[in-house]
């Protein structure tokens, strides 16, 4: 067995043989045997055909991926319009002689290195889209018709790059998955798979010989095993066949809302760890994000992470959350969670350490590049940010006061920003004990049954010995829940639960009954809940 | 000759689809449209990919300048444009 590994586009399995695509080369001769006039003329004729096809691509994409992602079809037909491109294609076929093929392709690629070359990274990517315009108007100067990639079998399909248009042509009932050499997770043929909901992983260095074996693409774990073992085979064919069993479900539950049998309604987020997960949290139906865990990206990091850095990824998490909730936790990093560049030394207790709200208190620089790129993003869709560890009324006024800072620094340079709803973690028995007052400076809490449940037993749970001792259930753990949820109420914040606990089925029906308003868990974990929350009755008197 | 400025408010800059928009509305025109970015760099509007290579961010201010034709006319008409889309 071989094990290659990439960037995953996409949570899943797929699951087939693989099938390698090699574009083929195009072989154009660079001298015309006709006069410039008649080969301009051909270029005319055949770039109003490639607008044509994009139209119809057009169609096609609005219908599978939508108008969002489908525009880029639009866009391409424009580029096609474009003075400076069909001037330097009309230049290159007076002045050389040359056959339209090649200027075409020259001029594609001209067009396409001064795009790589600049140095903002939505404007890079646009490299890609004049290549394969470029490609599609040689295609028709050759009479060819688009480039048959699979053939009858169901594959995994392996190629150096897909272009978006090739990626919307793929015949989807064959399409098992697909690997490739290059493109980024935030290209558009990236964006399309995710949407289409094909595993896909990128820059994986495959090798020629993959071609026709069995393959396993493992979404979750960012890798490909070529010939896997039976073993493996068999678990990963259990990991699809629950897949799939959780999309049966979902097709059962989708856009069914979250409403007990006498009508009390709750919402289910997500909790998500990395911008990857987003296409999870839509497959689950899950109504918002609860927790972001936003210290990702300061853990994938070499340095800090830069404002602009961070916006980029902010704002594709809630691009893609299309206006539903996402609730931003601020940097939580030390404890367990370390980065070598924060310099944070080493301590005997590190639960109880220099770790959250109280590195971004005292390094306040590195709080402020997070909350403009959060501010940033919030002009794009529904943003709350949430402060964790909090034990105290003035950490809450002075993150909040750091926040209008950024505010006023952002609207200074102009920057578009929208209203953002603020809320703290309730994960220490201190916050516990003065929810009231705490309510009275935010819009919501949400509780991380994790640390809650660790700093009031006092048990470490990674201490296996203590098993014993420990009680998730513990009636300490559930009184502080319950007072968290009273106090929030009392003061107009709603509260969540995005710990653990949150996910556990035989307290689904407690919490509802202690009036929680949000629980926030895996994406796996949305529609088995809400198929609990579908099935309770809290008219009836509770089970003793 | 007319000009106006305009400052973008479209978070991610001029990208693809309103440059698009633009050359389109320009090329509808009887006027020259020129955009200039602080720093003097200019493409005409009605140049889709050359105004992208502009790399306008969002928060920057740029030069219209409406030439010939009825100036007045197109210069409400850009300036209609860009409150709409950019």
């Amino acid at each position: 067995m071989q094990v290659a590994t990439g960037k995953s586009i996409l949570n899943g399995i797929a699951i087939g043989p693989l099938r390698i695509y090699k574009q083929v080369e195009t072989q154009t001769s660079q001298i015309s045997s006709i006069t410039p006039e008649e080969e301009y003329a051909r270029f005319d004729a055949a770039r109003v055909k490639a607008q044509e096809q994009l139209g119809g691509l057009y169609d096609k994409a609005l219908d599978e991926v939508g108008e969002e992602n489908a525009s880029i079809f639009e866009i391409h037909q424009m580029m096609l319009d474009d003075d400076d491109y069909l001037d330097a294609v009309k230049g290159i076929i007076d002045t050389q002689g040359a056959t339209a093929e090649y200027a075409v392709s020259t001029t594609g690629e001209n067009f396409a290195a001064a795009f790589a070359d600049m140095e903002d990274e939505y404007m890079r990517a646009r490299a890609a889209d004049v290549k394969d315009i470029s490609r599609r108007v040689v295609n028709v100067l050759l009479g060819k018709g688009d480039e048959e990639m699979m053939d009858d079998q169901p594959a995994i399909l392996v190629a150096d790059d897909l272009t978006p248009s090739e990626t919307v042509q793929l015949d989807k009932s064959k399409l098992l998955g697909f690997i490739t050499r290059h493109g980024s997770s935030n290209s558009h043929t990236a964006i399309l798979a995710r949407t289409m909901n094909i595993p896909a992983l990128v820059g994986v260095d495959f090798q020629d010989d993959w071609d026709g074996k069995l393959a396993v693409i493992d979404g979750y774990n960012h890798c490909v095993y070529i010939e896997p073992a039976q073993e493996l085979l068999s678990a990963m064919e259990e990991k699809r066949a629950n897949d799939i069993k959780q999309e049966a479900l979902l097709q059962s539950l989708k856009k069914k809302p979250n409403i007990t049998l006498d009508g009390k309604e709750i919402k289910v987020y997500a909790n998500i760890g990395n911008a990857g997960d987003v296409g999870l949290v839509l497959q689950n139906d899950a109504q918002g994000i609860g927790l972001f865990r936003s210290e990702f990206i300061y853990l994938d990091s070499k340095d800090y992470p830069s404002e602009d850095q961070q916006f980029m990824l902010y704002k594709r998490v809630v691009e893609t959350m299309a206006g539903k909730k996402v609730i931003i936790r601020t940097l939580d990093i030390g404890a367990d969670k370390q980065a070598d560049y924060f310099e944070l030394d080493r301590e005997e207790n590190p639960a109880l350490g220099y770790r959250a709200i109280r590195i971004c208190l005292t390094r306040k620089e590195v709080f402020k590049t997070q909350l403009r790129a959060i501010l940033r993003a919030s002009a794009f869709g529904t943003v709350s940010i949430m402060f964790p560890m909090i034990i105290s009324v003035r950490e809450v006024r002075d993150a909040k006061e750091i926040l209008e800072e950024c505010r006023a620094e952002l609207q200074e340079r102009g920057v578009a920003m929208g209203r953002v709803e603020i809320g703290v973690m309730i994960e220490t028995p201190a916050a516990v004990v003065i929810a009231d007052e705490l309510a009275e400076e935010v819009e919501f809490f949400s509780l991380g049954t994790n640390d809650l449940t660790q700093y009031t037993l006092a048990i470490d749970r990674q201490n296996p010995k203590l098993d014993n001792f420990y009680d998730s259930h513990h009636p300490a753990v559930l009184r502080m829940i319950r007072h968290t949820i009273e106090a929030g109420h009392r003061h107009g914040c709603w509260v969540g639960i995005c710990g653990e606990l949150g996910a556990d089925q035989t307290l689904t029906e407690t919490f509802l009954r202690m009036g929680v308003d949000e629980l926030s868990v895996s994406p796996s974990s949305v529609l088995p809940l809400r198929k609990i929350i579908r099935s309770l009755d809290l008219s009836k008197v509770e089970k003793a | 000759m007319k000009q106006f400025t305009y400052t973008i408010t479209d978070p991610v800059g001029i990208h693809a689809r309103p440059a698009g928009l633009l050359a389109k509305a320009a090329k509808a025109l009887d006027s020259t449209v020129t955009i200039t970015k602080a720093g003097g760099k200019a493409a005409a509007a009605t140049k889709l990919m050359a105004v992208m290579g502009l790399g306008v961010k969002t928060g920057e201010t740029i030069t219209f300048t409406i030439e010939g034709g009825n100036e007045e006319a197109s210069a409400a008409a850009m300036e209609q444009f860009c409150k709409d889309n950019m």
